[in-house]
């Protein structure tokens, strides 16, 4: 009988010679020492992760089909019903729909800033390592003293977005940026760019130093000029970083709460509101904790089904061997 | 030739100096806007100050509440990480050196955790973590971080400890060393760097996170920097300067963190995305 469990080297080590075959009851008894030591190291982290990562989601999906205030029994079981109003509610299907403009405006915006800075900076530099640093600190602050910044910058009248805005004669943005609905979600933007564009810089200047030089200098031999280079080479080797840093901006804007919390609190009149700032305004400031759960549950859903999807059909032919793995760490 | 290839180097540097203003600028009005009255802001908002005036630095620097946020902050962040970098370095090491039946199922199980954003747990976690009594205790936040630290420190250390010979753990079970004493004594010295790198994500994740602490401390005692600055720009939202010389000596501990932590830092982070 095979032990469930074998250490790389445990063959080697037995005190029985390998000879005899040991018995039964010992090859039990030993199977079950393994497990238990093995267990012994896996049962904390598993704990852990149970309780605190997958166990809220249980209760989530769980709280998402009452009717619940948050204190007191949970008695008015409804079915469906939060996830029928959740659809049937404007703000929440604008979440959906301002979710989807950030999105776009990073793939369109901050991803190919980042990746042209990438690009200036993959190349021998006076100053390279200050740049670098200097455009990656943003991305260390936390989003709440980026967004506390900010605001005091886009203060209306007295900060300094106004002022310059005055100086360069664009006074028609003066005292909109975070007050106007259709002002307010580009300005949160910018601030989002300012804090994450560094980070993907970094992502890209990995992936292109993994490329090898041969590879273009062979390119340059047979007479590609610098933009077929870059076309043509050093963009589908680095697909496989760029695939990621799309997930990740997809995440991060399904999941952005700290920075508009902190800036609008989802307003003027919901038109910056994202899902997380839904839930958080129906759970902790209008006590509907059962609507709030479904919309945790959607937000689960939503990242799950993406990222299954994601994994499935867009890096999955990354997932070995890819240049930017080897060359990442 | 060369004339031309100065022209575009010169180009190039415009256009880094340009990104680097927008990243720059915000920061630099903050540092400077600190040292003035609020008065002076108002009417000369780009000039250097006329007067350098540290009273708001040394007034917030003086105030045992900062201190005490950074200190919450500091102590949050250590235990986020002591727990998280244990745990997860124990059961890394069974799923990277043992063979035993549900491995991949585990390490998978880990590995989803890796797609599900913070915030999607945080209101049932805040139920759970009332029932447990854990609100206004640092554990509520702890514990909770380092479960969420969980999936990407595994998977980085995962990595790193198949990259340990087998033939150092053979020669050492010969000197008849135990899978313990192995693991303590010789696995986890050698995977220093991997540690380290680990340990620097999960003190930047816990320095910076917001949404937990905001919901699991009722009392001011419990505050941790993010919470209390934004708390600050709410009481003193007219005093201008006095709220930029908060933000700015809220930014110190972690931009000094990331100077001296930068490479870790980095390392990390790209490994940690193109693993995951």
């Amino acid at each position: 009988m095979p032990s469930p469990v074998s250490t790389l080297t445990e063959e080697r080590t037995q005190d029985t010679p390998p000879a005899r075959p040991p018995a039964p009851a010992r090859s039990f008894l030993r199977g079950v020492r393994s497990w238990a030591s093995v267990a012994w190291f896996l049962v904390p982290a598993l704990v852990l992760f149970l309780v605190f990562v997958l166990a809220p989601i249980a209760v989530a999906v769980h709280t998402g089909f009452f009717k619940w205030g948050g204190a007191g029994p949970m008695e008015d079981f409804v079915g469906f019903e939060n996830y029928a109003r959740l659809f049937g509610d404007e703000v929440f299907l604008g979440d959906l729909e301002r979710g989807l403009y950030l999105i776009a405006l990073s793939l369109t915006v901050q991803l190919p800033l980042a990746l042209f800075t990438a690009a200036l900076l993959n190349r021998r530099l006076r100053g390279r390592a200050v740049y670098r640093m200097l455009f990656f600190a943003p991305y260390v602050l936390s989003e709440v003293v980026t967004a506390v910044l900010f605001t005091m910058i886009l203060l209306p009248g007295d900060g300094m977005a106004d002022q310059l805005a005055g100086r360069l004669g664009l006074e028609g943005l003066q005292g909109r940026w975070l007050a106007d609905p259709s002002t307010v979600l580009p300005t949160l933007f910018v601030v989002m760019t300012w804090k994450y564009f560094g980070f993907h810089m970094m992502l890209f200047l990995a992936g292109l130093q993994s490329i090898p030089g041969e590879v273009l200098e062979a390119a340059a031999i047979d007479g590609a000029n610098a933009w077929q280079r870059f076309r043509s080479v050093t963009l589908p080797l680095l697909g496989p970083t760029i695939r990621i840093s799309v997930f990740l901006s997809v995440i991060g804007a399904i999941q952005l709460f700290d920075l508009v919390w902190v800036m609008t609190a989802g307003g003027p009149n919901h038109s910056s509101e994202t899902m997380a700032i839904s839930m958080f305004q129906f759970g902790f400031k209008r006590y509907q904790v059962g609507y709030a759960s479904a919309i945790s549950v959607v937000l689960f859903m939503i990242s799950l089904v993406f990222s299954l999807f994601y994994q499935r059909y867009v890096l999955r032919r990354d997932l070995s061997g890819a240049v930017t793995t080897g060359g990442a760490r | 030739m060369k004339a031309r290839s100065r022209v575009r180097g010169l180009s190039l540097h415009a256009v880094l100096w340009l990104i680097g203003a927008f990243v720059v600028v915000p920061l630099g009005y903050a540092v400077i806007s600190g040292f003035k009255s609020t008065g002076e802001l108002t009417a000369n908002p780009f000039g250097l100050p006329g007067h350098w005036k540290a009273g708001n630095y040394t007034g917030i620097l003086g105030d045992a509440v900062f201190w005490r946020q950074i200190a919450n902050s500091a102590g949050i962040a250590i235990g986020t990480t002591c727990c998280t970098v244990a745990v997860s370095a124990m059961a890394a090491f069974v799923l990277a050196r043992y063979a035993f039946r549900g491995r991949e199922l585990f390490y998978t199980l880990f590995t989803i955790g890796l797609m599900f954003p913070f915030a999607v747990a945080v209101l049932p976690l805040f139920l759970l973590l009332r029932t447990f009594g854990l609100l206004d205790n640092p554990l509520g936040v702890i514990l909770p971080q380092a479960a969420f630290g969980l999936p990407m420190t595994i998977v980085i250390l995962r990595g790193f400890f198949r990259t340990i010979p087998a033939e150092l753990e053979e020669a050492a079970v010969m000197d008849g060393c135990g899978k313990f004493r192995f693991f303590w004594r010789i696995l986890l010295p050698m995977a220093r760097p991997a540690l380290g790198t680990v340990s620097v994500l999960a003190v930047v994740a816990s320095w910076n996170n917001f949404f937990l602490p905001l919901l699991v401390f009722n009392d001011p005692r419990w505050q941790t920097i993010p919470v209390g600055v934004q708390q600050f720009q709410g009481q003193y939202s007219t005093d201008y300067a006095f709220v930029f010389a908060y933000v700015v000596l809220a930014m110190v501990p972690a931009l000094a963190f990331y100077a001296v932590a930068e490479r870790q830092l980095i390392g990390g982070l790209t490994a940690g995305a193109t693993k995951g």
